[in-house]
This record gives structure tokens, C-alpha cells and sequence, in this order.
């Protein structure tokens, strides 16, 4: 894969004169936050919404939105160097962080990579003006893991698209402008040849979108029906059945993204305070079990797995830089996040007892709300099982899972029953 | 901690790991199982010439390091001598020389022959019928007018019989101290103990009015906890070291063998249910070679969080290793439980070590109350 061209303008700026620039500036407009304790922003609520674009507008207005992003799409087209010094001068200040991912390190990231000149204009400085934000509309109801199959079509008539099918876990959509939405256009070939990229605007004729209420109540996530919806060629994103190629870039951005890495993103702070660890001592002492010695063998081995987690996350990263380890190896955090959270859930719900599963008064109930939702960690962002597949495949170099849509034309492909 | 950026290190790796292949390798360990040895000492001077024994030494004591980080440099050491489940005093005279590099004082000789491979001392910590708490001591340590008098029972003495020297934890007057005592002493009966290892020998040490010089005492009385801390450290990293050496190599294997193998046409570790089982050795294998090297890292800088650190890597590694052999043997099929492969060689290490110096429950307990003192510190 190739690097995203961000490439850097010339500038006379030094990265220090730029950071002190920008510390004044920041002084001077945005609110002051507690990094340590940052405000609740729940991506479920519209209010969130309004405030990040509000924010947005104020990094532009002040010449701090997209500093790696070109200049001629609205942003300063500086190294990331100066784009790192903004993350350590802004850390108490109060960015509209919900806005990184996806719209900028997946979405934009990816327009800049694959979109047509019209599009760069219009979505990336659309999105670094704060008017546009951006998600992604790639799994489908018929299924998760394997994306290259997906069976939303859209179909030539006359000059236009027509797009039929349903989209689903699309993070934060109810809030977004437009989506990047992968549809099959060709089922006559293999499934990676005949899909195709649009750019969607979300509040069309044609789609019906619905919030997913969650297990833990959360309603981030979204689906949406399309039926008839009319797209011109202007919404194509990059080749006409060369749609993988740009999922590709998304699913390569993500990656980026995930692991800290990306330029795009703007701020380092947390998006909020939910999904503070467990502080195991407290709980104890707040379950009358700061004696036992059960309990604290309990909690001293899951304060262990949450070690071993950073220590890997660590190694891994330096593994994959030096090559002792392949980038695949990215894998072996994605299992280990989920399995640390499966161990700490198990573990908390064990010794809330009681008191986890009957709200008594002292919120311990809410490990067990917690606990309900366990395998939320193994199954966003792509299943362990796939990551296993990955470990085993690319890191260890088994052969290959056999697949039996390879090389088929879609059409001919089995799916699901009913 | 094969650190490539260091010539003086990756020289010194490959100097040990030839020494052992041509020394150590498993067939000259059946070899010596079945002549009922545990080490030559021959080869263990040679290993000495090596410089193992000299790493957590200074310079003024006649030590020396290979990369500026020696407790790095012994891990490093200890991993290799994984690879092959090699023989040898490494630990009980490296817990040792952890201890008197700490309080040299009187020991200089003592010092000196442990470094050139000529005398054997080990760590006389356990006591028959009691767990893994080596502060707590029963055996006692009485003044008299020369020194000190030792009574009391020891056990789970590695090379106990083959240590000239055993430094001894003792309680004396109320508090914890530390003596070299010579195994040939009057008073001291040394008593073999069968282990799961095919060579490591661990031994009973009884002590019946042992006089000892007032000289033999290791360490001042407020300085012993430190030194004891710092000896389990070490006793820990070795163990942890040395099971990632072990891991590596048995996987290696094992999945060479995931490949090889055939089943129904196809090579088994094309299987879903297989290839997951290995993905899974994969990731606590890094797991574990992450938090060795962080405990490694911590100990070699005498960080406050050392002992945290070794606790998480034991309880990680101690937890993991042994059923990561199993599934290697599960993965291997019948000919995995057979006394002809090696397989059992190296679950009988990484059982062995699992259980000493502290099991994983154990360890469990002291991160939690480690971590509950962080919390009431801050």
C-alpha cells in the first residue's frame, strides 16, 4: 500500500513558532478541559453532534483544521510533525474529538486517496469547515466478516444508479452527512470485481435509516434500508467496479487509526470518561470482600492480563517496526484486547455476586449491565475468529481457510437461506 | 532480549548458544539422566569461562557484563539455555551471587570462586510444609561468642547436593538475616529430592547446631529484605526467561509440524480448529516474551516497580506455559506422550518452574496487594 499523499507545502513556519502559535490560539478560543477527566460526549446523542461541528468551525476560522490535509482541499498541507506538535499543545483544551474517526482518518483519509477532484473539494473542506461529517455504510444485515460479499445493489438506469439493499453497524450515521457505501454493480464476476463505492447523502429519498438500540442502551449505531434510491456517476468514488480497492483503503485507514497512527486525527485526549478500568481495591473494599483472600487473587489476576495487554501492545508495535514480526501481528492485540475484556467481565460479575445482578444501592449493577454486553469486544471491528484466521494464515503462514466463492461470478455464489 | 542493536551482545548469544549445542543439547541430557547427573562440573567451569556467572557482578568484585545491562544479558542467557532444557547451577548461582554483589563483605573468595565456575552455592529458602514466603523463617540463628548457631530444616534446595556453600534464611533474634554455610559443616545433612526434571536435583538440608563464623552472615539486618527482594527478582526473571527460551523452540516445532503432518490429505494445520489453537500459541507466546522482557527491564534498572513487574511475568508466564505445552502435545498426537520425543522434557521444566519461587496464585496476590499500596501511596 502505498502512503497517503499528504503531501507537505512549503512553509517558512518552523514546528516550534508553529506550536507556539498555536498555544496562544488555543489559549485564546477554545474551552479548557481536565484531560484526565474529560466531558462525556455519548456519540448516541445529536448534542455531541452540534458541539464537535461548532468546535470544528473554530479550528478553521483559526487555521488549525486539517494540518495534514492539502491546501487545496482546506486544510494547512503540513507534516505531521506539526500536526503531533498541535496534539501536545491541545491536551486542555476541549477538541471536537468525535469527529477523527471515521470522518477524517478513515472517510476523508480515504476521498483524498481514491475521490475525484470534485469530490476532495466539496467533502474534505466540507469536513474540515465542520459542515460535513462523514461514516462508512459497509456491513450488511446478511452478514459481517466476509465484506467483499456484500448484496446491496445498485443497478444502471438511464444515467443513474439505482440502489437497493440494507446497510447496518454504521457508527454514528444518524449524525452524518454522507457515507461511503459499497454496493455490487457487476454479478457476473468474482465478488471483489464487480463492487463499487458511493458517496451517499444520508438525508435522501430512498433510505430509512433506524438507530440499533444496544444491549448496554447505547444508540450509536445505526441501519439503514435503501429502496430506490437514484445516485448519479458524480457519486461513484474512484472506478466503476473497482470498489474493493477503496474499502481496501478504508479498512487500511482504520487500521491506522485504531493503533494511534494516523495524521488525519486531530487531539490525542479521550473521547469521554465511559469505560474507565475497573479499579479492583475499591470494589473490594465497596463488596465487603477487601479481606478475602479469593477476591484479591481474583482481582490480582486480572490486574495481570491488563498488564500483559500494554506490555504486548508495546511489543507488538516495536515488532512490527524492527520486522521481527510481520503487520499482520496487529492481530494478536486485536484477540488479546478482547479476550482481557472477557477475563476482567468474568471476573467482576464473580465478585460483584449479589449485588451485580439486583441494583441493592450501590451501583454494582452496573457491572453486570456491563457484563451483558461482553462480546461486544470480540465482535466489533472485525471477529477474533477472523483474527485468528489472520494469526494462523498470515502471521504463521498456514494455508488458506478454503473458500468457496473463489474465482465464482457472484451470481452463482450460495447465500444465506431464506 | 536479543537485542540486535548490540555487537558485543549478539557475539556473546552466539558464543552461548554453540557452547550449548555442543554441550547441552537434549541427547546429551538423556545422556546424563541416565547416568543419574545432574551437571559436569567440567562443563560448568567452561560455561563460567563464559562469563554467566560473572554478570551481576561489578567489575571491583571481578564481574563484569556483556552490553552494560546485566541482569539482560543473564536473561538473555537463560533463554538460550531454554532452547535445549540445558543443565547446570545457572539459577541457584546466580541467586546467589545476586546477594553477595549486594553485601560483598567478607565474601570477596567466596565471590571470586563462584564466578570462575569452581564452587556451586544455592538458596536455602523453602521449609518442609510450608509455601513459597521467603521472609518467614523458622529455621533459627542464635548468636554465640564466635557466631551464629543454625537449627531447623530447609527444602527444595536446587544442587543442594552438589553446593559446596548454601546461603541460608534465618530467623535470627526476631529478624530475618541471611548465612553461607558450608554443606560439609558439622551439623548438615544433606538429603536428594526427586523432581520432574530429567537432570535438576533439589535437596533436603537439615542443620543440627550448625556453628558458623560470625563472618558468614550475608547482609546488614535492616539491609536483608532488600537483598531477598532482589534475589527473588532474579530467581523469577530466570524462570521466566528461561520458559520463553523453552516456548520458542517447541513452537518452532510445532508448527513446523502443522505443516508437515498429513491428515485426510491436507496438512493438519490447515484446520480451523488447529490453526485457531495455534493462533492462540502465537499470541500468549508474545505475551509472555513481552512481560519477561518488561520484568527484565525493570529489574536490570532497579525500578520501584520491579517487584510488580516480576510478579505480573510470573503469574503471565506461570499461568500460560505448562498448558501451552499441553496443547503442543495435544497438537502432536500420540507420539507427544511418548518417552522417545522431547516433548516431556520441556514440560517437565516449564512444570517445575511454574510451581517454585511462588505459583501464579501467589503471585496474583502480591500484584493486588501492590497495587492496593500504590493506590492508598497516591
Amino acid at each position: 500500500m502505498t502512503e497517503t499523499a499528504s503531501a507537505p507545502t512549503e512553509t517558512t513556519e518552523s514546528v516550534e513558532e508553529f506550536a507556539t502559535r498555536a498555544r496562544q490560539w488555543l489559549a485564546e478560543n477554545m474551552p479548557t478541559i481536565d484531560p484526565a477527566n474529560p466531558p462525556e460526549h455519548d456519540r448516541g446523542e445529536e448534542e455531541p453532534w452540534q458541539r464537535a461541528r461548532e468546535l470544528q468551525r473554530k479550528l478553521y476560522d483559526g487555521g488549525f483544521a486539517g494540518i495534514c490535509f492539502p491546501r487545496e482541499y482546506g486544510g494547512l498541507g503540513l507534516p505531521f510533525a506539526y500536526q503531533k506538535a498541535f496534539n501536545n499543545e491541545s491536551r486542555n483544551y476541549e477538541l471536537p474529538m468525535i469527529l477523527n474517526t471515521p470522518t477524517f482518518t478513515i472517510c476523508a483519509a480515504t476521498i483524498l486517496d481514491t475521490g475525484s477532484e470534485a469530490q476532495k473539494q466539496q467533502h474534505i473542506s466540507g469536513a474540515l469547515r465542520g459542515d460535513e461529517v462523514l461514516v462508512q455504510l459497509l456491513s450488511e444485515p446478511s452478514g459481517g466478516s466476509d465484506l467483499a460479499g456484500v448484496i446491496t445493489r445498485a443497478d444502471r438506469k438511464g444515467d443513474k444508479w439505482v440502489i437497493n439493499g440494507a446497510k447496518t453497524w454504521s457508527t454514528s450515521a444518524f449524525a452524518a452527512d454522507y457515507g461511503l457505501m459499497l454496493a455490487r454493480t457487476d454479478w457476473d464476476v468474482p465478488k471483489h470485481e464487480g463492487l463499487t463505492m458511493f458517496l451517499v447523502p444520508i438525508n435522501s429519498e430512498g433510505i430509512t435509516l433506524r438507530r440499533i438500540k444496544q444491549v448496554n442502551g447505547s444508540v450509536e449505531f445505526c441501519e439503514e434500508f435503501f429502496d430506490n434510491l437514484e445516485l448519479g456517476d458524480d457519486a461513484v468514488v474512484g472506478e466503476v467496479n473497482g470498489g474493493w480497492h477503496v474499502a481496501s483503503r478504508q479498512l487500511y485507514h482504520e487500521r491506522r487509526a485504531v493503533g494511534g497512527g494516523s495524521e488525519f486525527a486531530s487531539g490525542i485526549g479521550a473521547e469521554g470518561k465511559s469505560d474507565v478500568p475497573i479499579d479492583y481495591v475499591a470494589l473490594l473494599e465497596a463488596t465487603g470482600q477487601a479481606d478475602s483472600e479469593r477476591a484479591q487473587e481474583a482481582a490480582g489476576r486480572a490486574l495481570v492480563h491488563r498488564a500483559v495487554r500494554e506490555q504486548l501492545i508495546d511489543h507488538v508495535y516495536h515488532g512490527v517496526l524492527d520486522g521481527a514480526l510481520p503487520p499482520a501481528a496487529g492481530s494478536i492485540i486485536r484477540v488479546t484486547h478482547a479476550d482481557v475484556h472477557h477475563l476482567e467481565f468474568d471476573t467482576v460479575l464473580s465478585l460483584t455476586a449479589g449485588s451485580g445482578v439486583v441494583d441493592v444501592g450501590d451501583d454494582m449493577i452496573r457491572y453486570g449491565e456491563r457484563y451483558l454486553s461482553r462480546q461486544a469486544a470480540a465482535l466489533g471491528g472485525g471477529t477474533t475468529e477472523i483474527a485468528r484466521n489472520i494469526i494462523g494464515e498470515r502471521v504463521l503462514g498456514f494455508p488458506r481457510e478454503h473458500a468457496a466463492d473463489r474465482g465464482v461470478p457472484f451470481n452463482q455464489v450460495k447465500r444465506n437461506k431464506g | 532480549m536479543t537485542d540486535a542493536a548490540n555487537p558485543e551482545r549478539l557475539l556473546f548469544a552466539s558464543t552461548t548458544q554453540s557452547f550449548l549445542e555442543k554441550g547441552a543439547s537434549l541427547g546429551r541430557l538423556r545422556e546424563l539422566h541416565e547416568a543419574g547427573t545432574s551437571f559436569e562440573t567440567d562443563w560448568w567451569r567452561r560455561a563460567a569461562e563464559l562469563g554467566w556467572t560473572s554478570l551481576l557482578v561489578p567489575e571491583e568484585l571481578g564481574g563484569g557484563n556483556v552490553s552494560g545491562d546485566g541482569v539482560a544479558d543473564l536473561a538473555l542467557v537463560a533463554e538460550l539455555c531454554g532452547r535445549t532444557v540445558a543443565p547446570g547451577p545457572l539459577h541457584p548461582v546466580s541467586v546467589v551471587l545476586a546477594a553477595l554483589a549486594e553485601a560483598p563483605e567478607n565474601h570477596e573468595q567466596t565471590i571470586e570462586s563462584l564466578i570462575a565456575g569452581e564452587l556451586v552455592a544455592s538458596w536455602a529458602v523453602y521449609e518442609p510444609g510450608k509455601q513459597w514466603s521467603p521472609l518467614n523463617a523458622t529455621v533459627t540463628a542464635t548468636p554465640t561468642e564466635s557466631g551464629y548457631r543454625i537449627d531447623g530444616v530447609k527444602d527444595r534446595v536446587e544442587a543442594g547436593a552438589d553446593s559446596a556453600l548454601l546461603l541460608v534464611v534465618a530467623t535470627c533474634e526476631g529478624a530475618v538475616r541471611q548465612f553461607l554455610v558450608p554443606s560439609d559443616a558439622s551439623g548438615v545433612t544433606v538429603e536428594p529430592q526427586r523432581s520432574l526434571d530429567m537432570v535438576k536435583t533439589y535437596a533436603r538440608v537439615q542443620f543440627d547446631g550448625v556453628e558458623v563464623d560470625a563472618s558468614a552472615v550475608v547482609g546488614a539486618v535492616e539491609q536483608t529484605p532488600s537483598i531477598i527482594a532482589r534475589q527473588s527478582q532474579i530467581a523469577l526473571v530466570l524462570q521466566c526467561a528461561e520458559i520463553v527460551g523453552i516456548l520458542e523452540t517447541v513452537l518452532d516445532f510445532t508448527i513446523q509440524w502443522g505443516f508437515d503432518r498429513h491428515s485426510f490429505g491436507r496438512p493438519i494445520g490447515s484446520y480451523q480448529a488447529l490453526k485457531h489453537k495455534y493462533a492462540d500459541l502465537k499470541i500468549w507466546f508474545e505475551s509472555c516474551r513481552a512481560t519477561t522482557n518488561a520484568a527484565v527491564a525493570e529489574v536490570a534498572t532497579r525500578s520501584p516497580g520491579a517487584d510488580l513487574a516480576v510478579s505480573v511475568a510470573k503469574s503471565y508466564v506461570g499461568e500460560h506455559a505448562p498448558g501451552m505445552l499441553q496443547d503442543c502435545i495435544q497438537l502432536h498426537g500420540g507420539i507427544g506422550v511418548t518417552w522417545e520425543h522431547d516433548l516431556h522434557i520441556f514440560l517437565r521444566r516449564v512444570t517445575l518452574y511454574r510451581s517454585l519461587f511462588g505459583t501464579p496464585e501467589d503471585h496474583n496476590l502480591r500484584v493486588y496487594a501492590l497495587t492496593k499500596n500504590l493506590e492508598y501511596a497516591s
